[in-house]
């Protein structure tokens, strides 16, 4: 992280924190607030998360981590979530996966998987960036990460 | 000239069809035609094989097309399809769709019809009726209407709703506190919860929803909170005016971004016109609800380890008792349903608690959303009062599979639930009668796998999901859950059979009677139904052949 980028996390933090810190059980929408707006919880704010909750380092870290949602290090271009859940699993998510795997190898993303994107009627289903897609095939896999090629 | 009011759905699954690209095209081509429309974002009708599903208003109803893609715009357009032309995707009025008229929609009778965020389609929809009635009413009547209609919580454990609400409404302080909130309407000041700023002890009561809806193949939470917000809100404020609560926070999994933004939406409209805040519709007590944001943890939809999480920690299992309704958000008297449970209860005030119970069967009361999902030809959201069968749901009005092969195995009830074998589809829907047979209907979703299902995988898969979700706390499903994995692998690699199946229905019975919570607790239905109904996956011909 650049110095310049550092300073404006560490303002982005702070806002965050004047702005959060007394909510009644103010840890979670703090590490959302500040996830939405730097893509993750850089490990650095953990220290001042913890002094402005009145919380350990450990109890902060280990809410972080228990949680899939939280990451730690900053995504890799777009965030592509392709749904593993039995529904889905039943129109052959298990095969969208080895396929997205083998196509995602070496692009600028992030792929995850993820357990039910509630499009259960629609499946296989994934999301990109929280945008979603249903009846996604191998097809429709490439189309999409071709249109992301295109934008990035 | 007249407008042209066009609907096209904002509801995720048809977003993800594509909607929002053909009301885009829809708008672009009426400014090119010189046509005036009303774009209306409605929620969806809940038939997904038909999003996006666009309709529109004409002299004798509303006319229906789909699945519309953008291409198909322009000839929608050529054939006059804004004045109810006819056209390849006609679907004819939308009232009249078999699958929409057979069905009993009380909770979702608004779904797909109005405009989610508008208070005033709401209300003309009897939106606000329940809640109008109520405050009419003594809290105790209403908390008797509930009690009344049956109504039991749909989140899975169906618990009687209106028992709940007794108890948090009788809650007090324990003798010898002293209670020092001054008023029922002021709320307690920014991050006082549980203590008050002297550090004594108040009753601040709450009603929290759980909308943490994670079993793959269920989506009614999710379509209730994208398509009709108010309900919910209705619903959770008529809670809390029977049980002196003043506080209420909806949590929602992180997984669900629209339904997030669309009730953080509804909220600051009911807010603003007076359904929300310090003086619900001027009756004097206040009612503040927000929403929290899940982060991806499959075991907060456990009652106790939501509360865990909206108070800010790692989402771990409470031992009960105490229950939640006595020592519940931060140690406050707390209600907690699922996000039907609260969208019933609306209807329910406004109709009577006679009509609701009414509907349904036995013991299992009203209509239950019900969720077709999987490998399934017609998908979609029937509501239908309880005695309805498996067999009329997936062939009736699923229509069979999507893959047009055999229906091989149904899970019905989410990750935990048991899957059904043939014989028992035509068993009535009533929570004792499945409970009977060591079936659950849980939330009321229903997967369907074709005949390439590999039962052997789905129940190694029941296991390996539990042992990634479990909370640790308890020994049983922390650890047994990845022991499941290894007996399954072994037993579909032929090592030892006969002493493995026994080690894994030993395992089950551990995990089933000495689990803190559901997650463990429930995960052998699936493992176990699967090894019963469909040994020969497991390369098995009897399960328990001599078993050693």
């Amino acid at each position: 992280m650049t110095s310049k980028t550092a300073e404006a996390a560490q303002h982005t933090i702070r806002r965050v924190l004047d702005d959060k810190r007394h909510m009644p059980g103010a840890l979670l929408p703090i590490l959302h607030a500040i996830q939405d707006q730097l893509g993750h919880v850089p490990p650095e704010a953990v220290p001042e998360i913890a002094e402005a909750l009145n919380l350990s380092r450990a109890e902060v870290h280990g809410v972080i981590t228990y949680y899939h949602h939280f990451r730690s290090e900053a995504p890799k271009g777009a965030v592509v979530q392709v749904c593993r859940a039995e529904a889905c699993q039943a129109c052959g998510s298990d095969a969208l996966w080895a396929h997205a795997n083998k196509q995602a190898a070496g692009q600028n993303l992030t792929l995850e998987q993820v357990y039910c994107l509630g499009l259960c009627a629609t499946a296989p289903a994934m999301s990109i960036d929280d945008k979603p897609y249903a009846r996604v095939g191998a097809t429709k896999f490439d189309h999409l990460l071709a249109q992301l090629k295109e934008a990035a | 000239m007249s407008t042209i009011r066009i609907y096209v759905p904002r509801d995720s699954a048809a977003l993800a069809l594509g909607a929002d690209e053909v009301a885009a095209v829809i708008a672009l081509q009426a400014r090119q035609r010189g046509l005036q429309i009303e774009l209306v974002r409605n929620s969806s009708r809940g038939m997904f094989w038909l999003e996006p599903l666009v309709e529109v208003e004409t002299q004798a109803g509303r006319m229906a097309y789909g699945p519309v893609q953008p291409d198909d715009v322009a000839s929608l357009f050529d054939a006059g399809f804004h004045t109810g032309g006819q056209h390849a995707l006609s679907l004819g009025l939308t009232d009249n769709i078999d699958y929409l008229r057979r069905q009993e929609r009380l909770t979702f009778a608004r779904m797909g019809i109005t405009d989610p965020v508008s208070l005033a389609d709401y209300q003309a929809h009897e939106g606000y009726a329940g809640l109008r009635r109520a405050l009419a009413l003594q809290p105790g009547e209403v908390v008797q209407q509930v009690l009344d209609s049956g109504l039991r919580g749909r989140g899975g454990a169906a618990f009687p709703a209106g028992i709940k609400w007794k108890t948090v409404a009788a809650a007090q302080l324990p003798q010898g506190e002293r209670r020092a909130v001054p008023s029922r309407t002021a709320a307690p000041p920014e991050g006082d919860t549980a203590e008050g700023r002297r550090g004594e002890p108040f009753l601040q009561k709450y009603v929290v929803c759980n909308a943490d809806e994670g079993d793959s193949g269920t989506f009614s939470d999710r379509m209730t909170m994208e398509g009709d917000p108010f309900m919910l809100i209705e619903g959770m404020t008529i809670a809390a005016l029977a049980t002196g609560a003043t506080r209420g926070y909806i949590y929602v999994r992180s997984e669900y971004p629209h339904a997030i933004a669309t009730l953080n939406e509804a909220i600051s409209n009911a807010t603003a016109a007076g359904f929300l805040g310090d003086s619900v519709l001027g009756s004097g007590r206040a009612f503040h609800l927000e929403v929290r944001k899940g982060a991806g943890s499959y075991v907060c939809g456990e009652e106790t380890a939501m509360l865990e999480s909206i108070e800010g920690k790692r989402g771990v299992v409470r031992a009960k008792p105490p229950i939640p309704a006595l020592k519940g958000l931060f140690g406050q008297p707390t209600v907690i349903n699922n996000v039907i449970t609260f969208a019933s209860v609306p209807i329910i005030l406004a109709r009577g608690a006679a009509f609701y119970a009414n509907y349904g069967v036995g013991r299992s009361k009203g209509t239950l959303p019900i969720q077709l999902a999987g490998n399934i030809k017609h998908g979609g959201l029937v509501e239908k009062a309880f005695g309805v069968t498996l067999r009329e749901l997936m062939v009736d009005y699923g229509g069979g599979t999507a893959s047009g092969r055999p229906i091989k195995a149904v899970q019905v009830g989410g990750p935990l639930g048991a899957y059904v074998p043939e014989a028992q589809w035509d068993l009535p829907m009533d929570y004792e009668a499945w409970a009977a047979v060591g079936a659950t209907v849980g939330h009321g979703g229903i997967v369907v796998h074709d005949d390439t299902a590999d039962l052997a995988r789905l129940a190694r898969y029941a296991m390996e999901f539990c042992a990634v979700e479990s909370c640790g706390k308890c020994t049983p499903c922390r650890i047994g859950s990845t022991r499941g994995v290894e007996v399954i692998d072994r037993i579909t690699r032929g090592e030892n059979r006969p002493q493995q199946v026994k080690l894994l229905r030993d395992l089950c019975d551990t995990m089933v009677n000495g689990s803190l919570c559901a997650m463990g607790g429930m995960t052998p239905f699936p493992v176990l139904s699967a090894l019963n109904h469909y040994p020969q996956d497991f390369g098995l011909s009897n399960p328990d052949r001599k078993a050693a």
